[in-house]
């Protein structure tokens, strides 16, 4: 274990004259004048964002535009400031996904209260709900920022889904149903 | 006749005045002066005070007869938010605590609620939250020294830390998808693993930082102004240190090397070699000086933390109740799935009993105290904040100086109002 006190050496007589941190802190403002630019001209040139970032939460499809949230709820329950209002509905039984059974009737978050945390992301078992690239979300009334349903797909859009776990499960109902 | 100096707006002063026998002939070859202490508040909002502390001073001219710090302003009820949700929706809420340093707030909370229940950390774990905290003791120290450069009047040092801040930052934001609000432990285990090739640009960071951390202290360590400013000012005592509970660089820069990362290691800091810098006389150049080593430190801990980092898992193995399993299982597996839905809803099961862990901070000490009656939520939980007990020592320090000097203090002590306030 090393504890070393740090030597604290009185100035000499040449820096007490204030010129070597003149001298010393015009050298370095000269030397950054000639580095290229650190900053960045937002909002015409935007920051490159990392995979895995998280911006403002979206619902997605799947590629076949099937609607991936089950209105399960659990994203509504472990959303620390509770910005997730949710309303469950069902699928129609002539739906071509009525086998998914429930769909939400009404799903909205709260932009004013999210706070970017991704725990929803994290907790929800279809994989519905995503934090994707949207940083920078403004509006003039509160009701604006409010998002519905169909605002939360718009900004979601369709994502790859690699494991399209209704679609097997209907093939395993269908192969299951003729086999009896 | 005596002439009597009042202050013209003061009505109560020249009436007093006014009631005061005429005085004495011959006596009078004195001038008496009456001056009036003036009391000015500084903050809530104000530069120099880093948020929204208020100092409510007491001044004789220029001098500082009292100092009182008015805190409370940023305070959300942290403590009892936390009895009303799981352990680990309370991650996020530690964000906001040292906003300055979120990961390692992060990782200070979860290590608490691990004790509890006595959960094995894998090597890598460990070595993930070492690596986090340092980054961001280095990220906060460069905040705090460029601020502080800003308040005795060096904004360029400001800039350069910031820039070099903003490295730190792309590289959380990598990691955690944030770059203030990182939100990244759980209990048991990390958000998610390191990102490919995310080590190496650390390193690299590393090796272009030191340089540019000794051009950046070069700018100050030796300037005339700046020692102007900080040598023999706000002299805080090893006793006085200690016996306000003055914690972190504050607390080296006095002169006691404690360090909790040498004296009660925890996540393996044990493995690593490090120096503890400590000051010798305790004026803010000492907080300052202190508070540049330990940025150098930093890197040495990072640096070696890379050079041995361990395989493994990144969560904890056995935490079944605790760690909600991986997404491509929840989706493929009905077990698991039910598995996710309990922890989630029931929060990580915690046997009852109760656990105050501390870990040393850029600021301090933090301590979580957790007491539980079993379950997934905390009965109570107790934070233990570095910046609260640091600036308790203000009344003490700041009287007798002047008002240019109270602000080179609060810049040296490097205190954040989300944690005081909590
Ligand atoms: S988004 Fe996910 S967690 Fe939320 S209700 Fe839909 S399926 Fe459940
Ligand atoms: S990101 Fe966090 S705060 Fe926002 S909706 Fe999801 S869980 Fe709620």
């Amino acid at each position: 274990m090393a504890i070393v006190p740090l030597e604290r050496k009185p100035l000499t007589l040449a820096e007490r004259s204030y010129l070597p941190g003149i001298v010393g802190g015009l050298k370095t403002t000269l030397k950054h004048l000639f580095q290229p630019n650190v900053t960045m001209e937002y909002p015409e040139q935007r920051p490159a964002l990392p995979p895995g970032y998280r911006g403002a939460p979206t619902l997605v499809k799947d590629p076949h535009g099937r609607e991936k949230c089950v209105s399960c709820q659990l994203c509504e329950f472990v959303c620390p400031p509770k910005a997730i209002r949710i309303t469950p509905g069902e699928i129609p039984a002539d739906a071509p996904t009525a086998h998914v059974e429930k769909a939400p009737k009404e799903f909205e978050i709260d932009m004013l209260r999210c706070i970017y945390c991704g725990l929803c992301q994290e907790v929800c078992p279809e994989e519905a709900i995503w934090l994707q690239n949207q940083f920078s979300l403004t509006g003039y009334t509160r009701e604006e920022m409010v998002h519905n349903k169909q605002r939360l797909y718009e900004l979601g859009g369709t994502l790859p889904d690699p494991h399209l776990k209704w679609d097997k499960k209907l093939a395993a109902e269908v192969a299951g149903g003729a086999s009896h | 006749m005596a002439t009597e100096f009042t202050f013209p707006d003061n009505a109560a002063k020249t009436a007093e005045a006014k009631r005061r026998p005429e005085p004495v002939e011959g006596l009078a070859a004195k001038p008496e002066f009456t001056t009036e202490k003036m009391s000015l508040s500084m903050g809530p909002s104000h530069p120099s005070t880093h948020g929204v502390l208020r100092l409510q001073m007491e001044l004789d001219g220029e001098i500082l007869t009292k100092a009182d710090p008015v805190v409370g302003y940023l305070h959300r009820g942290d403590e009892k938010i936390a009895e009303n949700m799981t352990y680990n929706q309370f991650v996020p809420y530690t964000d906001r605590l040292d906003y300055l340093a979120p990961l390692a707030n992060n990782m200070a909370y979860a290590i608490a609620v691990e004790r509890l229940a006595k959960l094995d950390i894998p090597p890598r774990l460990q070595a993930i939250r070492v690596l986090t905290a340092e980054m961001a003791r280095v990220s906060s120290h460069l905040m705090g020294l460029g601020a502080f450069g800003i308040d005795v009047g060096a904004w360029t040092v400001f800039m350069y830390t910031f820039e070099e801040r903003e490295k730190l930052y792309k590289l959380f934001e990598e990691l955690t998808g944030a770059r203030l609000t990182t939100s990244y432990s759980r209990i048991g285990g990390v958000a998610r693993d390191l990102p490919e090739g995310w080590l190496g640009r650390v390193n690299a960071f590393c090796d272009q930082f030191l340089p540019i951390l000794d051009e950046v202290l070069s700018l100050l360590t030796r300037n005339k102004i700046f020692m102007d400013r900080t040598v023999d000012v706000g002299v805080i005592s090893k006793a006085d240190a200690l016996s306000y509970g003055l914690t972190g660089p504050n607390l080296r820069g006095s002169g006691v090397p404690l360090d909790l990362r040498k004296d009660k290691p925890y996540s393996g800091y044990e493995q690593y070699e490090f120096d503890v810098p400590v000051g010798t006389k305790g004026d803010c150049y000492d907080r300052y000086l202190v508070r540049g080593e330990e940025m150098k430190q930093s890197v040495r801990i990072i640096k070696q933390v890379i050079a041995k980092f361990p395989g493994g898992e990144w969560y904890a193995k056995d935490a079944r109740r605790i760690f909600a399993p991986p997404k491509d299982k929840v989706l493929t597996s009905m077990e698991e799935l039910i598995n996710n839905f309990m922890i989630v809803t029931a929060g990580p099961q915690m046997p009852a009993g109760e656990v105050y862990f501390e870990a040393e901070n850029p600021k301090g000490i933090l301590g979580f105290y957790v007491v539980s009656k079993g379950g997934g939520v905390p009965w109570r939980l107790k934070i233990r904040s570095p910046s609260f007990c640091n600036l308790s020592i203000l009344p003490k320090v700041c009287v007798g100086l002047l008002i240019s000097d109270v602000v080179a203090i609060l810049g040296s002590l490097d205190f954040v109002m989300g944690e005081c306030d909590r």
